[in-house]
């Protein structure tokens, strides 16, 4: 993009290329996707078109991809004219949510800025700015020092701010479980380099263990929650141990397909995991020993009773929420330590060449093993807290769309990255969740959401790491 | 450890087909403890395949390849590649260079004392609670570290990227990082190539003084004749595959095989 800068070619007639075709893809994935909506009539459902919806959105497509190829070859007039129409098409056009309007309008106010930036400042300036984007990262990774923190201090006084309602918290649990499991394979995905398709498999693992546990042995969410972990890591070593010797796509494909097992299995061995009707009736945690109960059971004291407070419901939504906190902080503390053990260096470097590890002397089997394995593991404390929350799983809730959305959390977040992983999971879990009212476009802004990140840090969000040890002499 | 002198490595009807191709055809040759020995012949000759039979890269087709560790004989061709540098302690160095490019140079030679640290931190667990001697470990393995940066003076590079390095910085690094294994017989396939004549000198130097101050066998790949020239007691020829000369290098260096290889080649290129 920068040699047609340098050549001096008209950028115009590429860019317009450029941004028609992708129109033509929206468009033709936009005709089943938005093109369309049953309504029901008196006489039944029937199909109806929304050309005017679907002319919409291939018109922003059109302007923003403009937009971002010619703001990359210094263009200022046509890029302001893209920002312009965006901003217009936000304005006056009917959308099905408010957030989509900001979107569009935020996103055209950029185009728009920068274009005027360019002509403020010329071609060379440009550059300067350019450069300048480039290493946001740079401000955002000294920034990390603190943003981890000051992400841990709001969540945790999260349920007691003034507009934590019930919704919120249950949005906070949401994207907490989420942040666990991305950290859980981001140990895999993103230290050890192994790419896992089937995370879910052990997600599932863990939620049955509780669920079977508790139903035949009655055994409570605090001894379950070890074992669960330990059931998952002994599939994760079950598994690993034939696959981990295929590299990148073979591993891949096989880890995919051993999590659709896990879940046909569920599905059809219906004495033990009743099938696709799920377990109801899973127990939910009490505090310690506390029920959090209106009316507990004879000779038990329930937690509002214990501390001497009225009931309420959100008590128990509340100390689900510091539970996955906790779990989640816990696996964050593991991974952090782990990285500068021997274990944790041998991951990375396994990720960056094999075969430089096996001339050192490190066992490439075991080490992979170990990392699959605990990976497992936290996916299936992970598990557990999902079984415990919503009292009912089936094999619905373990599909591989969940696993996609777990690596989409590592990899957006930036690979290895910790807080990249909390800030990805809050865009791609917390925004969609947030806007409900985008109903069925949730998706789409889920896809959204996705594409700006690739297209703002192509390398994810936060694709700097730290080294595990210093010698602190360099100048 | 061993006795200087002594045999270190013997190599016997070393022969490695890969299909019809015979890339190493029933070589013999022993290297000695403390001493450098030259592994030299035309592109194409085989040099590299040889260390990757040694280290357990390739199954040799045909051949026996004894290590002396202590009292100890290892017969490397049974051994699987990581143990061949855990238990044999065979180091070696990649003609295409490979660091672990993301990772700190002095991670990278952290990573080469794997084995000792896991065994210090309890593989890990000992570690991750925060008991047993893990930290000592970690401070002597930094140390040893440091050592070696100092030596092939990547010192001030340490905390940077590996990949970060000059392509002269990273063949030192893989140096640096195999002395780090502590290794019996360190293996260098064309350390020199790349580098520029002032690289290069400085080059010879480490090497002489791995040799001489540390006692370490080497075997080194050259392509370059008149490289090894300087710093090999001892030379082994290569061309197609098969031994067309040994000696010491004056010797090999008038030998009219030798001399054919080599103009043969030029004549090619
Ligand atoms: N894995 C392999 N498969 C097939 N042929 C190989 C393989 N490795 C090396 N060879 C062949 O063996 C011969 C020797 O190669 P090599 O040992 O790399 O030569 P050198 O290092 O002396 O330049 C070459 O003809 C090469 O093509
Ligand atoms: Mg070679």
């Amino acid at each position: 993009m920068t040699d047609t800068l340098a050549t001096g070619v008209n950028p115009l007639p590429a860019a317009f290329r450029d941004a028609a075709l992708t129109a033509v893809v929206a468009a033709l994935l936009g005709l089943p996707l938005v093109g369309f909506h049953v309504v029901s009539r008196s006489s039944g459902m029937v199909l109806e078109g929304r050309v005017w919806e679907l002319a919409t959105a291939v018109a922003l497509i059109f302007c923003g991809r403009l937009g971002i190829v010619l703001v990359n070859s210094g263009s200022a007039w046509p890029v302001l004219a893209c920002g312009g129409v965006a901003v217009l098409i936000g304005v006056f056009a009917p959308m099905p949510g408010v957030f989509l309007s900001v979107v569009c309008v935020a996103g055209g106010g950029l185009l728009a800025a920068r274009a005027g930036l360019v002509m403020l400042r010329g071609k060379s300036g440009m550059r300067k700015i350019q450069a300048r984007i480039q290493s946001s990262g740079t401000a955002l990774r000294g920034m990390g020092a603190y943003l981890g923190p000051a992400l841990i201090a709001f969540a945790v006084a999260l349920p007691f701010l003034p507009f934590a309602d019930r919704q919120v918290i249950d949005i906070g649990i949401l994207v907490m479980t989420y942040v666990m499991l991305g950290w859980g394979l981001n140990i895999v995905v993103g230290l050890a380099g192994l790419l896992d398709l089937g995370y879910v498999a052990f997600y599932a693992v863990g939620a049955y263990s509780y669920a079977l546990l508790a139903q035949y042995f009655d055994f409570n969410f605090w001894i379950c929650l070890p074992l669960a972990g330990a059931f998952a890591a002994g599939f994760g070593i079950l598994l690993g141990f034939p696959v981990l010797r295929l590299r990148g796509d073979y591993l891949a494909i096989v880890t995919l397909g051993f999590g659709e097992m896990v879940r046909v299995i569920l599905l059809n061995w219906t004495r033990l995991t009743n099938g696709p009707d799920g377990i109801s009736g899973v127990p939910r945690p009490s505090f310690f020993g506390l029920p959090f109960k209106r009316r507990p059971p004879e000779g038990v004291e329930s937690f509002h009773q214990f501390f001497g407070l009225d009931y309420a419901s959100i008590h128990r939504v509340i100390f689900l929420y510091y539970l996955i906190l906790v779990l989640a902080l816990i696996t964050n503390a593991f991974t952090l330590r782990i990285r500068k053990l021997p274990i944790g260096r041998a991951w990375e470097a396994l990720r960056e060449d094999e075969i430089a590890c096996r001339s050192l002397g490190i066992n490439p089997t075991n080490t992979k093993l170990s990392a699959f394995a605990i990976g497992a593991m936290f996916g299936g404390f992970a598990g557990s807290f999902f079984a415990t929350r919503q009292g009912f799983i089936s094999p619905e809730s373990f599909t591989f769309i969940e696993s996609a959305i777990i690596l989409a959390v590592v990899v957006l977040g930036g690979m290895g990255s910790q807080v990249g992983v909390v800030i990805a999971a809050i865009v791609l879990i917390g925004l969609p969740e947030w806007f409900r009212e985008l109903q069925e476009f949730r998706m789409l802004a889920f896809g959204a959401g996705m594409v700006l990140i690739m297209i703002w840090r192509p390398r994810g969000l936060l694709s700097h790491r730290e080294p595990t040890i210093l010698l602190g002499r360099a100048p | 450890m061993n006795a200087p002198d002594q045999t270190l490595l013997t190599v016997e009807h070393l022969t490695m087909r890969f299909g019809g191709l015979v890339a190493i055809d029933d070589l013999s040759f022993a290297a000695r403890d403390g001493r450098i020995t030259s592994i030299i012949g035309p592109n194409g000759a085989g040099k590299t395949t040889v260390f990757n039979c040694l280290t357990g890269f390739y199954a040799p087709t045909v051949g026996r390849l004894a290590l002396r560790r202590g009292d100890e004989v290892l017969l490397l061709e049974r051994l699987e590649d990581f143990r061949i540098a855990r238990t044999a302690g065979v180091a070696r160095t990649f003609q295409n260079i490979r660091v672990f490019p993301k990772m700190s140079v002095l991670e990278n030679l952290m990573v080469a004392q794997h084995n000792r640290l896991m065994r210090a931190s309890g593989y890990s667990f000992l570690g991750l609670v925060g008991i047993g001697g893990y930290r000592a470990a970690e401070a002597e393995a930094r140390d040893l570290a440091s050592y070696w940066l100092e030596r092939t003076g990547l010192i001030e590079h340490a905390d940077e990227e590996a990949g970060s390095l000059s392509y002269g910085g990273q063949r030192r690094m893989e140096i640096a990082r195999c002395m780090c294994t502590q290794p019996t017989l360190l293996c260098l396939d064309e350390p020199a190539a790349g580098l520029n004549p002032r690289e290069s000198a400085e080059l010879n130097e480490l090497l002489l003084f791995i040799r001489d101050e540390h006692r370490i066998g080497q075997l080194l790949i050259e392509h370059d004749m008149s490289v090894v020239m300087e710093i090999s007691d001892h030379v082994v020829v290569l061309d197609y595959g098969r031994k067309i000369a040994e000696g010491k290098a004056a010797q090999v260096r008038n030998d009219p095989a030798v001399i054919r290889a080599y103009l043969g080649e030029e004549e090619d290129a």
